[in-house]
């Protein structure tokens, strides 16, 4: 299993969500890869689940990708829901 | 043998950031497979980051040469990327080695002051330590003095300005769990002072209704190329097929030249990002790793965008009027003899949408709309008071956008300049340093006397 964290620059923020998801997946004993880019690249990329923003990740909207969007992606409770409610 | 190790080992930037993540990689007890790969991506990523800076130097030369041709000025594109991907060739080594000790020079001040900060933009630790860099050995520091200092300084700012900007970010976001760690701080604070002093009964921006289409120009390679290309298309009109044509082009029609010119930039900024993301994939969550077992109850200083999801509506008023006084600026900078700053959608997308969630939670939308226009200003003029400090790297037609890097290396290169001795210097810039602790460190007992008063 793949999980992508997207942001608009695919430097800072995504990669601390990353961190993020990483450390409540070892919490929650899931095995998955997790990774951080940019929307560009992200568009290209296949994963399983793209995980970030909502407002950015309207931009990835085609019907067949697992969108697990955030209202606030700082926010770890949201973020262990999303995560407990999606995976 | 010495001369291997010391030259061609570590004085590679390459190898020595790989050096620093295989290290990372060790101390975590990472299992073989994830030493090998890591270490390997990390020295990719910085090889990568070298490409990058090639495919945008030919771009930014066309560039200068064009505006020159076209006004008669100089014309600057501020873009952190580009400037600390051309600098790497000359001040490489330093660069890594003043990065990787401010982080522990940031972990050891989060341990021992009340500054619990961990910096955790990595991105931006690297270019504020290349800045360094570059400054102190214009002005003739070089070897262990260098680094020492410039950690010192690094590190420091890695503290001091998620520290200023604390208070600010908890009315953003009304808790303590996370801070700004950005070097753009200096154009928020100021934002939200300016929201402070303007914004009396000003309603909130989250009460209008904004148009939510400019959301895509958070996509930062869409944002660049955009505007590139127009940049490009807007001075070849100026400049005329004549000169491009027989100067640059070769022969190609001028509009086409300049689209494809415009893109190779963006291009290269792709690269870049593409590079530094690999290069730091290892070595920030080795920081935060040692930063967690040293440092207890360290809260995380973050990117700007964590400050985003508070004030949806304040992220896009704040780029439109940051980017209206780098417009403005455009014509005031030459008029008091400055370089022109073209004015980037990118620097004034984050910092600008940044300065305006912070005018807005001081001072609501008329603190959102002048906060974020002096935000503007600053990196405007900041960018071009930084030229004449970066000493050979201030003629590549680019330099750092943010607001901290133009303050940090306009007073850096001034007391360089005053005091000519590295001693001198030295001294002066502890002092400083200590003074702004000691300040700092007064107003946090302030303050939390005062909590506990109340």
């Amino acid at each position: 299993m793949k999980i992508l964290v997207v942001c608009g620059n695919g430097l800072g923020s995504s990669f601390i969500v990353e961190m993020n998801v990483k450390a409540i997946l070892k919490e929650l004993g899931i095995e998955a890869e997790v990774s951080h880019t940019d929307l560009t690249t992200s568009k290209s990329e296949d994963a399983d689940y793209y995980l970030g923003a909502a407002d950015l990740l309207e931009n990835l909207e085609d019907g067949k990708r697992n969108l697990i969007k955030l209202n606030n992606i700082m926010d770890k409770k949201e973020l262990r829901e999303a995560l407990e409610n999606n995976l | 043998m010495i001369d291997l190790i010391m030259n061609d080992i570590l004085g590679t930037p390459a190898i020595l950031v790989g050096l620093f993540a295989l290290l990372g990689l060790l101390l975590q007890r990472a299992a073989i497979t994830n030493v090998v790969s890591g270490t390997l991506k990390t020295v990719m990523g910085f090889v990568i980051l070298g490409a990058g800076a090639n495919v945008i130097v030919g771009s930014l030369s066309n560039f200068s040469a064009m505006f020159e041709d076209a006004f008669n000025i100089h014309g600057v594109i501020p873009n952190n990327e580009a400037i600390v991907a051309l600098a790497q060739d000359a001040f490489g080594t330093e660069t890594a080695m003043i990065m990787l000790f401010g982080m522990l020079v940031n972990i050891l001040l989060a341990r021992f002051t009340p500054f619990k900060y961990i910096f955790l933009t990595g991105h931006h630790t690297m270019f504020m330590a290349c800045l360094i860099a570059v400054i102190l050995m214009t002005g003739g520091l070089s070897g262990v003095p260098l680094v020492f200092i410039g950690s010192i300084i690094l590190g420091s700012l890695m503290v001091l300005m998620p520290a200023l900007i604390t208070p600010y970010t908890r009315k953003v976001t009304g808790t303590d769990d996370f801070t700004v760690g950005h070097f753009g701080t200096i154009g928020y604070f100021v934002s939200a002072f300016v929201g402070s002093k303007v914004g009396k009964n000003s309603k909130s921006t989250e009460e209008l209704k904004v148009p939510k289409s400019l959301g895509f120009l958070r996509d930062t390679s869409v944002a660049v190329s955009l505007t590139m290309f127009l940049l490009f298309f807007i001075v070849a009109l100026f400049s005329g097929p004549a000169f491009i044509e027989t100067e640059l082009s070769g022969g190609t029609n001028f509009l086409v030249f300049s689209f494809l010119q415009g893109l190779t930039f963006a291009a290269g900024v792709y690269i870049i990002l593409a590079g530094v993301r690999m290069l730091l994939a290892e070595i920030v969550p080795a920081f935060k790793g040692i930063a967690d077992k040293v440092v207890p109850n360290a809260i995380p200083a973050l990117d700007v965008p964590a400050v985003f999801p508070f004030a949806n509506n304040a992220v896009i008023v704040g780029f439109l009027f940051s980017f209206i006084a780098g417009l403005i600026s455009m014509f005031l900078l030459p008029l008091v003899g400055l370089s022109v700053i073209v004015p980037g959608l990118v620097p004034h997308f984050f910092t600008g949408a940044a300065a305006g969630v912070f005018g807005n939670a001081t001072g609501g939308r008329r603190g959102a709309i002048f906060g974020s226009m002096a935000n503007g200003f600053l990196i405007s003029f900041l960018p071009a008071l930084l030229l004449p400090v970066l000493g050979i790297l201030g003629f590549e037609g680019t330099t750092f956008g943010d607001a901290d890097f133009g303050v940090v290396g306009v007073v850096l290169g001034g007391i360089v300049e005053i005091f000519s001795s590295p001693a001198a210097f030295i001294s002066v810039i502890l002092v400083i340093l200590a003074g702004i602790f000691g300040i700092g460190i007064a107003k946090n007992k302030k303050t939390v006397k005062e909590e506990e008063a109340a």
